[in-house]
């Protein structure tokens, strides 16, 4: 059986669902980043399988790279902030993190 | 001598008392002495008035001395030319001999007040009205136009409003005055028009101007008759002022104010201002336009002199006389005796202010009484009151050596002179009537007052003569009331210095189909320049003839008048009561003064207060029902435009505003704050909608 474009695809969904599953389920913010990373990393599986399949050139890897970067970029800042969040409220629990609602 | 001096001196004549007044009335209230201020004052005004007098007459007889300066200037008005309102003087021998007696009259006035008014409360401000009032009469008398004229002529108007009314706590003199100024204000009315029918024509107030544009024979919109009706409605004024039928009832009433007012402002000088004004507009008076004056100076001469008859007031009886005298003044005007009307006006204003300054001296003797049937025997308690008194009597009666004999003999034989020319014999008729009677009621009075036998023995008793400063200008006023002061021949006075030399006759500029036939010369070429009147030879003629017959009818009547006052009051051969009784209608009718007040109050006076009424009422319901309809208009639109927003309005924004409260409330449980919830609900609206739109 050759491997084709479906099964790409299909693992690429799976791992997106995993990623929604994480940011909606978990309490955790860093949980809640490794979520978001899963979803970015179904994107770049996505874009590299277009391009492998489709008539693209290397258009595809070529973003699937600055995606990597952009993610690398998203989770030194994210990680930051989430530093920060802990420095003043010594927590991570994104529930308990509403101080803007009031 | 120059000019320029008599003019400065004029001006100095003029200003001097408006300075008395000011200084007096502002340091009045302060100073308790400066009234001897303004009676300074009056007397260095009065010296000056003398200077002017003789520098005039003895340096510059026939010379007219004019001096004018720009008021105002509108430069060039449309359709007009250019306008320029100018003010100046008139020096010329009537004005010098106006001025002197002006100043004279008031001055011993101011003497004679200086007793009569003490103790008065306001003592200072009846000197400062005083001064006002020489102030302006000044004016009158030497302006050189018409317009300044008017204004000095309404300042009379209010010193005299002011001195009536001097007393004003007793309602009779503030009512008088009230009265004095709106009866004369009807006279102004008619001179008003005449101004300005004038300067619409002329384009200058200046009577010289006036006189030289008519002689070129331009007329008020070029026609005869205006010139006529202008000439009319200047005189206008002076039945005003002078007290002229039919507005003649505002003089008796006018002696509610203190006595030597009265000598002063409502016998001599502001009472004669009406005459001075047709002395200065005779040149343009026309035939018919004298013919009205002299009709209303007859009339003027005849109606009061029958109510004097009967008055016991003396001041009354002395106001009527006033008003008569001045209708003979103005009647000679009519007729043409101009240097007579003028010559009378001189004589009468120092006999009359004797006559009115001797009943103030009567008045302060017998303690404020003013009728004569209380009085009597005074003239052995008064006896230099009574001297004075009796001269002036004389004067006024025309006796002769007094002035009040030539001047009125010579007004009798003008009217006889202008009667034989053009057949009005009416006049000269009335004339030796009036003289007649003035002659009765002023021995009447004599006799009441002074002779017989006192009637109120207490006051009587009490009675003395007045001090120094009133006596003294009775004397000097009686003094002046003889021939010797204006001619030495005590019968004739056309060859005195006053007639043929002081007084000359006037130009005429009327043209000459509009004049009386003996006011046009025939064989003498008229010359416009010459200061002589154009009267023609018939005219001398007449006057000629008519002189002596006159003085010896004039004489006869003044006399049989003083015979009946002698035979009814003195002997009492006849009981005036049981006269009085017989005819009784007419006493009465007398008695009343001819039921003028009446008239008027029941006529004029009703009338205006109707014509009040009913604008009021018309403004009370109508005007203020449609202001107050408006406004109860206006009010329930606006309630109703009120409630519209209240409900309408804001019940629409309200609606809108608790909409969205409601669908606030109604989404608001969508938002909890948690990004997981919203991330959930995006992924279930992507998925659905994945559903919904799919295309496979």
């Amino acid at each position: 059986m050759e491997v084709g474009l479906n099964h790409f695809l299909f693992v690429s969904t799976i791992l997106f669902s995993m990623g929604i599953y994480a940011i909606v389920t978990r309490k955790n913010a860093v949980l809640v980043l490794m979520g978001i990373e899963l979803i970015l990393n179904a994107a770049n599986i996505n874009f590299i399988a277009f391009s492998r399949f489709g008539n693209f050139g290397l258009d595809g890897q070529l973003i699937a790279l600055f995606v990597i970067v952009l993610a690398a970029a998203e989770a030194a800042i994210a990680l930051a902030i989430v530093l920060n969040i802990y420095k003043n409220l010594a927590t991570v629990n994104i529930d308990e993190v509403d101080k803007l609602r009031d | 001598m120059h000019e320029s001096l008599l003019i400065n001196i004029a001006i100095a004549v003029l200003f001097l008392p408006l300075l008395g007044f000011v200084v007096t009335l502002l340091l009045g209230k302060k100073l308790k002495s400066v009234f001897i201020f303004e009676n300074l004052i009056i007397t260095v005004s009065f010296i000056a008035a003398v200077y002017l007098l003789f520098s005039k007459l003895s340096f510059f007889p026939d010379k007219n001395i004019v001096a004018e300066f720009e008021w105002f200037g509108f430069g060039i008005v449309p359709f007009f030319g250019e306008v320029s309102v100018k003010l100046g003087f008139l020096i010329d021998n009537i004005t010098v001999i106006m001025l002197f007696t002006v100043a004279l009259i008031s001055m011993l006035v101011h003497f004679f007040s200086i007793a009569y008014m003490k103790g008065d409360e306001r003592y200072n401000r009846y000197f400062a009205y005083l001064g006002i009032f020489t102030f302006s009469m000044n004016g009158i008398v030497l302006t050189h136009n018409i317009l300044m004229m008017y204004i000095f002529w309404e300042l009379v108007g209010l010193s005299s409003y002011l001195l009536i009314g001097f007393w004003f706590e007793k309602k009779s003199a503030s009512d008088a005055a009230k009265k004095a100024f709106i009866v004369n204000r009807i006279g102004d009315l008619g001179m008003f028009a005449g101004i300005l029918i004038l300067f619409l024509t002329y384009n200058t107030f200046s009577f010289s101007e006036i006189f030289t544009q008519l002689s070129e024979g331009v007329l008020p919109f070029d026609s005869h008759v205006w010139l006529t009706v202008t000439g009319i409605l200047l005189f206008g004024g002076a039945i005003g002022k002078s007290a002229q039928f039919p507005l003649h009832v505002w003089l008796p009433d006018a002696m509610e104010g203190p006595t030597p007012v009265s000598a002063l402002i409502h016998a001599a000088t502001m009472v004669a201002a009406g005459v001075y004004l047709v002395v200065r507009i005779f040149g343009l008076l026309t035939a018919d336009a004298m013919l009205f004056i002299a009709v209303i100076g007859m009339l003027s001469a005849f109606i009061p002199a029958t109510i004097a008859l009967t008055q016991n007031d003396i001041k009354k009886v002395l106001a009527y006389s006033t008003v008569s005298q001045l209708g003979y003044m103005i009647m000679a005007l009519g007729v043409g005796a101009y240097k007579f009307a003028f010559f009378h006006l001189i004589t009468h204003a120092f006999f009359k202010a004797c006559l009115f300054l001797g009943s103030g001296s009567v008045i302060h003797a017998m303690h404020h009484e003013q009728d004569i049937t209380k009085m009597g025997g005074l003239r052995k308690k008064l006896p230099l009151t009574y001297a004075t008194f009796l001269i002036s009597a004389l004067a006024i009666s025309g006796i002769p050596l007094t002035s009040g004999f030539l001047s009125k003999d010579g007004i009798l034989a003008s009217s006889v002179a202008f009667a034989s020319l053009t057949g009005h014999w009416l006049f000269p008729i009335v004339g030796f009537l009036v003289a007649s009677l003035t002659a009765f009621y002023m021995f009447r009075l004599i006799i009441l007052t002074f002779h017989s036998e006192p009637v109120d023995h207490h006051k009587f008793e009490h009675a003395h003569e007045s001090p120094f400063a009133m006596v003294m200008p009775l004397v000097v006023l009686a003094g002046l009331s003889f021939f010797i002061w204006y001619t030495p021949n005590p019968i004739n006075a056309d060859s005195g210095w006053m007639i043929s030399k002081w007084i000359n006759n006037p130009e005429l500029h009327t043209p000459s189909q509009t004049r009386f036939d003996f006011m046009n010369d025939s064989d003498v070429n008229v010359n416009k320049t010459s200061n002589t009147v154009m009267y023609s030879q018939s005219y001398s003629d007449a006057m000629h003839s008519a002189h002596f017959p006159a003085m010896i009818l004039s004489l006869l009547v003044a006399g049989l008048g003083i015979l009946l006052a002698f035979y009814v009051y003195q002997w009492k051969k006849l009981n005036a009561d049981s006269i009085a009784a017989k005819i009784k209608p007419l006493y009465e009718f007398s008695l009343n003064k001819w039921y003028f007040d009446e008239f008027y109050n029941s006529t004029f006076v009703a009338f205006t207060l109707g014509i009040s009424r009913l604008s009021a009422w018309f403004d009370k319901k109508i005007i203020d029902g449609i202001v107050d309809g408006s406004a109860t208009v206006t009010r329930h639109i606006a309630s109703f435009s009120g409630n519209f927003d209240k409900y309408v309005v804001d019940g629409l924004v309200n609606f809108t505003a608790y909409l969205s409260g409601f669908i606030g409330i109604l989404f608001r449980r969508f938002q909890t704050g948690k990004v997981q919830t919203y991330i959930v609900l995006v992924i279930f609206s992507i998925v659905i909608l994945l559903f919904v739109f799919k295309n496979f």
